[in-house]
């Protein structure tokens, strides 16, 4: 998308874009302070990170519009949630708050998505519904379909959201997840953050077609494609997409046009193999910024109120680190602890 | 005589059979620009293109394919998995193809390719990303597994690989990747299925393999000390396991100890404590005695990772009671 048609998008907002979706007010600014939330958090581990107090971080910066976005259309603690490890955005707005996410890289024994054994990044917590990963990409796919499908055995009237990358998308087991999807109209919607790479691998490289979703039809159902740094934009195709599912359609494939603009990994440099020029040209779309000025374009944020929210997130993030610092490591008698059922 | 690093070693075997033969070429993921997630293709690209230095989408089971249709019509492809916990999703055509191809066609092609791959733990990478997992590949007929321990054998035994016509697994070790060791200037090539006496030593053997050789070696330094003589064999090779060099070995010093960094269920040691009690029974003066894992999914936690994997203290207390 080059910046005209930016300028397009922001100007067809009008006076209230998010109403005729059917959000309040409340909701878009909630929105707002998730994204802020998300991308402080990250910020937060990336400051810890360097001052040596933890050990890895894979970062959602850039890619938060799409997650804030498609998050808000799930139904917390209803739908099942399959999000790989960019997801930030996603475990916060599903109701994951940054002292868990905080203990998770800090590997302490109260990490809900894992008892500081599984790597940060693999979110998880069965109370809400997220559903934790193992670091093989794409092997949440079949699972996802494998979700779905006991959904719709028990007859229960959850949808799955399963997130992944464009790299992911190389994989068979990938394709084997769409296609038993597909067959048996299963309620899932697949959500691929789409930002060009797989760590080094532009895409290009991955795959001859220049759009993901056009896999979908491969599939029998729609791949549509949306504005990934877009928040409204990506909680509106969700939402078709979830409503679809619960009707008994069938999954939705849905591409999300992103970028990443944070390293792949704390164990990564990404200049290595990409322009600072095309870095810079993506934070010049950040999604964040983009739906600030929507809402100050509606009236729903000034500075001050700005100025607000930041400050309380941060505190939080503050507070959530000093917890998670001061919280207990595993204990060694524990190391065998969750190998099977009962030890 | 030159003191390189591990992945420096690698790299110049790569390099140097590239230059040699037009037919060895690269496939993995991001060992192009990338050079690789651990740098063992460094300049490669520069040197010798896209051509023969591929970057493949993110698909194991698509990039050991494709090396093994390369390889049956006469190329010599070098493939990388990012880890050998990645290869699990290439394990079909691993398992079920580069090793058994030449032999359900009646001998009449040939698989002349290598997967290269490292694996071990201590990186706080935890349970999918920490695997010592050679011993799966080093159970099935018609694949041959080396773990190079020194950068000499890293280099020699990749070079070996690259000209052998079987299949090779070839294991590399996250953790050896910075070590340093002399390697001689000009052509290195260290015998497949052949181990190494590292330490000669009198009064025990430690059998091991890949880091843990690493490991055995500060403990045997320490127990030189305390006025215990051990011997450490390297296997280098998993399978063809050189048995011979460990059975004559355990026969001189009468105990064995084998340690390996994987899980000790089915693993390595069981292997070798099956043999050397077959070969050496009459001469064993003490049981066997296996060290390796914790039978854990790797933790990511520092402290709980670093209970799980096998340390010199290990071997020490384990070596002092037995000689005791
Ligand atoms: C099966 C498998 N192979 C390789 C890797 C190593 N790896 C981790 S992330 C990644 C890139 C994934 O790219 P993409 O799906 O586009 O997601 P992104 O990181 O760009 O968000 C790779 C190759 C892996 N985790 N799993």
């Amino acid at each position: 998308m080059d910046s005209a048609e930016e300028t397009a998008v922001v100007e067809s907002h009008q006076n209230s874009r998010h109403a005729e979706l059917g959000l309040s007010d409340e909701t878009v600014v909630e929105m707002y302070y998730r994204l802020v939330q998300a991308r402080t958090v990250d910020e937060k581990m990336w400051t810890l990170h360097r001052q040596g107090k933890i050990h890895f971080i894979i970062s959602c910066r850039g890619q938060e519009g799409i997650q804030i976005g498609s998050a808000f259309a799930l139904r917390r603690g209803e739908d099942f949630v399959m999000p790989y490890y960019r997801d930030t955005g996603v475990a916060l707005v599903l109701g994951m708050t940054p002292r868990d996410l905080m203990l998770s890289v800090f590997a302490r024994e109260a990490d809900p998505a894992s008892g500081g054994r599984q790597m940060p990044g693999h979110f998880g917590y069965p109370r809400l519904r997220i559903i934790t990963g193992s670091s093989p990409v794409a092997t949440q796919l079949p699972q996802a379909a494998g979700v779905a499908l006991a959904s719709k055995i028990k007859g229960e009237a959850a949808v799955t959201a399963v997130y992944f990358g464009d790299g992911a998308t190389s994989k068979g087991d990938w394709h084997e997840g769409l296609n038993f999807a597909g067959i048996h109209k299963l309620p899932v919607v697949f959500i691929c953050e789409n930002n060009g790479y797989a760590i080094s691998v532009p895409q290009n490289k991955q795959m001859a077609i220049r759009d993901i979703a056009d896999r979908a039809a491969g599939y029998g159902f729609p791949g549509i494609i949306v504005d990934g740094n877009d928040v409204l934009a990506s909680y509106t195709v969700t939402k078709q997409a979830v409503q679809r599912a619960l009707k008994g359609d069938g999954p939705t494939f849905i591409e999300a046009k992103t970028f990443r603009v944070a390293p792949h990994s704390s164990d990564d440099d990404d200049r290595r193999y990409r322009s600072r020029e095309e870095v810079e040209e993506w934070k010049r779309r950040d999604p964040i910024e983009r739906f600030k000025r929507y809402l100050e374009e509606v009236n729903l944020l000034d500075d001050s109120l700005d100025q607000r929210i930041r400050e309380m997130v941060l505190e939080e993030v503050n507070e959530a680190v000093d917890f998670a610092e001061k919280s207990p490591l595993p204990s060694r008698e524990d190391l065998m602890k969750y190998v099977y059922y009962n030890s | 005589m030159a003191v390189i690093t591990y992945r420096e070693a690698l790299n110049q075997a790569l390099r140097e059979e590239m230059r040699r033969d037009s037919n060895v070429f690269l496939m993995g993921e991001d060992i192009g620009v990338f050079e690789g997630a651990y740098k063992v293709t460094a300049g490669l690209l520069a040197e010798f293109g896209e051509k023969r230095v591929r970057d493949t989408p993110i698909a194991e089971e698509e990039i050991v394919g494709l090396g093994v249709g390369a390889a049956m019509v006469g190329l010599r492809p070098v493939v990388e998995m990012m880890t050998i916990n990645f290869s699990l999703l290439a394990a079909d055509q691993i398992v079920n193809h580069a090793a058994k191809l030449r032999y359900m066609f009646g001998g009449a092609v040939k698989i002349p390719m290598v997967v290269r791959m490292p694996e071990g733990g201590g990186h706080q990478l935890a349970a999918s990303h920490s695997q010592s997992l050679a011993v799966w590949y080093a159970h099935i007929p018609g694949l041959i597994v080396v773990a190079p321990s020194t950068p000499l054998d890293a280099k020699g035994l990749l070079k070996t690989a690259i000209r052998d016509d079987n299949p090779i697994v070839f294991v590399e070790n996250e953790t050896l990747y910075n070590t340093r060791g002399e390697v001689p200037d000009g052509e290195v090539l260290t015998p497949i299925g052949k181990a190494e006496i590292t330490r000669k030593g009198d009064d025990i053997t430690i059998i091991t393999h890949s880091r843990m050789l690493l490991v055995a070696m500060t403990a045997a330094k320490q127990l030189e000390e305390k006025g215990i003589s051990v011997e450490v064999v390297d296997l280098r090779t998993l399978r063809p396991l050189d048995k011979q060099t460990v059975a004559d070995s355990v026969r001189k010093t009468t105990r064995a100890v084998v340690l390996e960094e994987g899980w000790p269920t089915y693993g390595v040691s069981a292997e070798v404590a099956a043999f050397v009690q077959e070969m050496a029974f009459d001469y064993l003066d003490a049981p066997i005695r296996r060290i390796g894992g914790a039978e854990v999914p790797m933790p990511y936690a520092k402290n709980l990772e670093k209970a799980a994997i096998p340390d010199d203290q290990a071997v020490i207390a384990a070596v002092t009671k037995m000689v005791a």
